[in-house]
């Protein structure tokens, strides 16, 4: 890696071990905000640090800032649920997922960063005939493609999820359901982090707790950045802001077909290993996954009304809840420990929007709504090409603002997981 | 958590209710004439401010109308509920 940074391997930790792990440099550089930069990313989440990265790396730009009005990583990426998956109907958007996917399975490598990506598996739940009958061309789909992908029965459910209500009696039956085995969960933060610090030491600034005020705009092109911190000349912004999309873009005078909404997340008190997948039940709008430190991690369905206030609504946290103990009634009596929410922005497609803009210069990722975090690796990597060439990369063209005014929407509303 | 004031059924809890996004939203009056872009606009793009929005609400499972309420989308205060047809009601402050 480069030279500005120190590696993370067993020899350096035991060197490191030596002096009692006192002198570890600082994983990523503070620097000043300049004046002038060639690339400005506003939104220091995993989309803005995954960005500056590959115009660092794949493109040989430096001259990037990535400006985050908090801390990096503390919005969305630190307040999903941490899922990894590629498991969608359309090929547009199986093919998008399935290359971050792949990113995801070689990222500790790549960027020399324990993201702890344990790949479990993500099993989704059939409760009624339905269900299996649009699983099976779900499946087929997805297996048509090249991507792993198997239908389940009941049986094989019930082994796999011993403390799922599957009885005959229970309130939401099982009917069976299907596996993505290479999907996964990891520590969100990491991923952040890994970026932020191979960024870094490819020369990239980040500059926290700088707010972008305003974006000028001259002639039909980017001019500048307007910023709580200083002004900065450019002739590129892209914004990765995700819930606060359609604010920036109207800094630079576009408008998004993006709602703001709440989506609440939530942990049990640490139990032992009982839960070895990631199990969803889009019926009854509830997912859940055991993390590395023992907590069920519980997420559902969005609120259903447009919300910058970072707090679920009662109402969809017991509807969640309602829905974990019907399926698992053995978790009725675990605590809940902590409950949140995060500010995501939906398209009408529930598909992202990855693009070009009107205004020259200005570029956008966005819509990622409920499944951003899964999307880091490719949403970076995309966006970072759309920058340089001016126009989308491949595997995004089909996810271009003007889809909308074309009549081509991906309609992945059932493939986000849950209703939103 | 919302208490939403229903005009028709007094204050009930959110539960009751579906929100069903910006309201005032106009129809172009001559959608053939109307361009892609302009019928792209009309049908998805939204205002999303942070701060007061003017939204339709309906109260599913009670009266089943529909009606308007002015809402703060950081604060969830409402600051006003009025009926469908209504032009928008002044109460200050604006979404940013």
């Amino acid at each position: 890696m480069n030279a500005g940074m120190e590696t993370y391997s067993a020899f350096n930790l035991l060197r490191h071990a030596l002096s009692g792990h006192r002198n570890w440099p600082a994983s990523w550089r503070s620097p000043q905000l300049k004046s002038r930069y060639d690339v400005v990313i506003i939104g220091g989440g995993g989309h803005g640090l995954a960005t500056a990265y590959y115009l660092a790396k794949e493109h040989g730009i430096t001259n990037v800032a990535v400006l985050e009005k908090g801390w990096i990583g503390g919005g969305n990426t630190g307040r999903n649920t941490a899922v990894t998956r590629s498991n969608y109907f359309y090929p547009e958007s199986t093919r998008f997922y399935e290359h971050s996917l792949k990113r995801y399975e070689t990222m500790g490598r790549d960027l020399n960063y324990n993201i702890m990506f344990s790949q479990n598996g993500i099993i989704s739940l059939a409760t009624s005939r339905h269900d299996m009958e649009i699983y099976r061309r779900w499946v087929t789909s997805i297996q048509l493609q090249g991507v792993d992908c198997e239908v389940l029965s009941r049986d094989a459910i019930a082994e796999k999820v011993p403390l799922l209500n599957v009885s005959a009696s229970a309130r939401y039956p099982i009917y069976g359901g299907f596996l993505q085995s290479r999907a996964g969960i990891s520590r969100h933060d990491a991923v952040a982090w890994a970026y932020a610090r191979a960024a870094s030491a490819l020369g990239v600034d980040i500059v926290q707790n700088c707010e972008v005020t305003g974006i000028q705009v001259s002639d039909g092109s980017i001019t500048g950045v307007q910023t709580c911190l200083g002004d900065i000349r450019t002739d590129k912004v892209a914004s990765a802001v995700a819930g606060h999309s359609s604010l920036v873009a109207a800094m630079a005078g576009v408008s998004l077909p993006i709602v703001s909404q709440c989506l609440q997340a939530m942990v049990t008190e640490p139990v032992k290993p009982c839960f070895d997948h990631v199990v969803i039940c889009p019926a009854v709008h509830c997912y859940l996954s055991q993390s590395d430190r023992g907590e069920l991690v519980i997420g559902g369905g969005a609120d259903t009304h447009p919300s910058y206030g970072q707090r679920g609504s009662l109402p969809s946290t017991e509807a969640v809840l309602s829905a974990v103990v019907e399926l698992y009634p053995a978790f009725s009596r675990l605590k809940l420990m902590r409950q949140w929410g995060g500010t995501v922005d939906i398209a009408p497609d529930s598909s992202p929007i990855v693009s070009t803009t009107p205004v020259t210069g200005f570029y956008i990722s966005t819509g990622w709504g409920t499944g951003g975090y899964k999307a880091i690796p490719a949403g970076g990597e995309t966006l970072a090409h759309t920058i340089v060439h001016d126009q989308p990369h491949p595997l995004v063209e089909p996810f271009s603002l003007d889809r909308f005014a074309r009549g081509r929407l991906i309609d992945e509303g059932a493939a986000a997981g849950v209703a939103h | 958590m919302h208490i939403i004031d229903c005009p028709w059924c007094g204050p009930r809890s959110e539960d009751e209710f579906s929100c069903g996004g910006q309201s005032h939203i106009t129809r172009p009056a001559d959608p053939a004439a109307t361009s892609d872009t302009d019928w792209a606009g009309y049908l998805y793009t939204r205002d999303n401010p942070r701060g007061l929005h003017f939204e339709r609400w309906r109260h599913t499972f009670g009266c089943r109308q529909w009606f308007n309420v002015a809402r703060d989308t950081v604060t969830h205060e409402i600051h006003a509920v009025y009926r469908m047809g209504d032009p928008r009601p002044d109460v200050g402050g604006a979404g940013s």
